[in-house]
């Protein structure tokens, strides 16, 4: 029996990459999935962005683990079209026990502009806002607490992300998903709802592994070598991510809360 | 199905009860075999009874109920020489070592820093700090003779990522765990070697449940157990008074296991949001 037999999981950025294996690991322990993805291109990010035949995918795989899977477009930049796809999973799955906000995007290119910074914060700060902001009044209503985790990054917690629009936008938004996560902590925490961030070094996935995210750190070998972890692996995978959401949501953590958890080979430690 | 660290062997130091039975007792029932110390003696200026021998027992019989090898001894953190000597036969009879537990703490005087005795001092230094390096001295020769790789979990506090009034030597001994912590992680990541610490709240064990700890988180002599939940939930963002030994256990399996395989050099609160507050 899993560890989350029972739960809906409201799981975004889940097309592919960390939020299909989140969707995935959550499924494998027993949750039902609300899995929600813009499944667009936005024209500042250099590399293919998901797409609805992704979403497609991460539905088939839930799907063949025997769990039940809600999926929906929506981007999180847009609050009521992301509280419309909430709210019709809800009605199909039923109410939300956990929260993985993931969706995030690194809009950082060689040919660097402004409208960088604007759609990373859009995305990798207001979104994470929005994506609580749909989903804790109705744990709150319901009464029976909740776990809410939401993808930081190793630039949460250190300077680096890059001297671009997009690089310091990033790190700017990742720290400021920390100062979310303390907040809600602290308002959530009489309704026994807990709220931690996740913080990955370089993982597998595509928006790291490709060539513009490639040229973009060789292009400052500094940086490159700044991004080296302390144990011996380049690139953790998806599911070490999943592993570390999975113990976070479960019962064996239940007193966790307001918490930054790196899961990044010893990258924040060494610097 | 086989356990989260199936085949694995753990070396735990206080393990005769509270927190330390607790692991001993997780990590045997997710597969691991166990070598278990304890000082098994009375603490000088601790306001309550240190284990014994049958606590010690107790502990070995819940773990071999769990179909599980154990090996205990008495032996004290402050001792490297006793300590080598324990964790060398529990290896001898085990096979292997995998996980190191520094679980061993002490809670003694409670006074303002300039009137804690010298010898309160040092004392909580020699366990709370020098014995977790101990521990750890006497256990990682076994870990990197195995070339698998490992996980060692240091038990540090609250009182390692925040000041208390009243027990400097304990937030002292405490927060240089973290710093032990981080050092040894550095260290030993071109081993795959993991170093992480834990940072409890408020545990319900016997190191709290006294009334000299009521005394220090009410600010009042003679307070009751009752006062001491109000007081303690009142630094705890969840509400709830204090933690289970289990819930630091679970930290302590999660961190072992290969769930947390690239986690390293993190200091991890199950405080309930303490550190939030």
């Amino acid at each position: 029996m899993g560890v989350l037999e029972g739960k809906v999981a409201f799981v975004t950025g889940a097309a592919r990459g960390q939020g299909r294996s989140h969707a995935v690991r959550l499924a494998q322990e027993g949750a039902d999935i609300i899995a929600i993805d813009i499944a667009a291109q936005i024209d500042t990010v250099p590399y293919p962005m998901s797409t609805p035949d992704d979403l497609a995918e991460t539905a088939r795989q839930v799907e063949a683990l025997d769990r039940r899977i809600f999926t929906r477009q929506a981007d999180v930049r847009d609050k009521d079209a992301l509280q419309a796809a909430f709210d019709a999973g809800v009605a199909e799955l039923g109410p939300v026990d956990i929260v993985a906000a993931n969706a995030g995007i690194a809009p950082m290119s060689l040919t660097p502009q402004y409208q960088e910074w604007t759609d990373v914060i859009a995305v990798n700060l207001t979104g994470v806002y929005h994506t609580v902001e749909v989903a804790a009044p109705s744990m709150i209503e319901r009464g029976e607490g909740g776990a809410i985790v939401l993808t930081s990054s190793t630039a949460g917690l250190t300077g680096i992300g890059g001297n671009t629009p997009g690089g310091i936008g990033y790190t700017a938004a990742k720290h400021g998903v920390v100062g979310l996560m303390r907040a809600y902590a602290n308002y959530l925490a009489p309704y026994s709802i807990r709220v931690n961030t996740v913080h990955p070094t370089g993982v597998n996935t595509p928006m790291v592994v490709n060539e513009f995210m490639q040229q973009f750190l060789q292009a400052d070998p500094a940086m490159g070598q700044a991004m080296a972890n302390a144990l011996p692996v380049e690139l953790v995978e998806p599911v070490d991510i999943s592993n570390a959401i999975v113990w976070l949501v479960s019962d064996a953590a239940r007193y966790v809360t307001g918490v930054t958890l790196p899961v990044d080979a010893g990258f924040v430690n060494k610097r | 199905m086989a356990g989260r660290v199936e085949g694995k062997v753990a070396f735990i130091t206080g393990a005769a009860r509270g927190q330390g039975r607790s692991h001993a007792l997780r990590l045997a029932q997710e597969g691991a075999d166990i070598i278990a110390v304890d000082l098994l003696e009375d603490i000088p200026g601790a306001p309550y009874h240190g284990a014994t021998e049958a606590d010690l027992a107790e502990t070995v019989r819940q773990v071999e109920a769990l179909d599980r090898r154990i090996v205990a001894s008495k032996a004290d953190v402050r001792d490297f020489g006793g300590l080598k000597k324990a964790v060398d036969d529990g290896v001898a009879q085990l096979g292997r070592l995998d996980i190191i537990s520094a679980n061993a703490g002490i809670s003694t005087q409670m006074a303002p820093a300039d009137e804690l005795d010298e010898d309160m001092w040092q004392n909580m230094i020699d366990t709370n700090l020098t014995g977790v390096w101990h521990t750890v001295k006497a256990g990682l020769p076994h870990i990197k003779a195995g070339g698998r790789g490992g996980s060692i979990i240091l038990t540090s506090s609250e009182a390692g990522i925040r000041g208390y009034g009243n027990i400097a030597h304990y937030v002292s001994a405490k927060h240089g765990v973290v710093g032990l912590m981080r050092t040894l992680a550095i260290e030993l990541a071109p081993l795959s070697i993991r170093v992480n610490s834990i940072h409890p709240t408020q545990v319900d064990t016997d190191m709290i449940q006294n009334s000299a700890t009521y005394d220090l988180f009410t600010g009042k002599q003679g307070s009751t157990k009752e006062e001491f939940a109000a007081a303690s939930q009142a630094v705890i963002a969840l509400p709830i008074p204090w933690v289970e030994p289990v819930d630091i256990s679970n930290a302590v399996l999660w961190l072992a296991s290969d769930e947390a395989r690239f986690v390293t050099g993190v200091p991890l609160p199950v405080d309930g949001g303490n550190y939030l507050i």
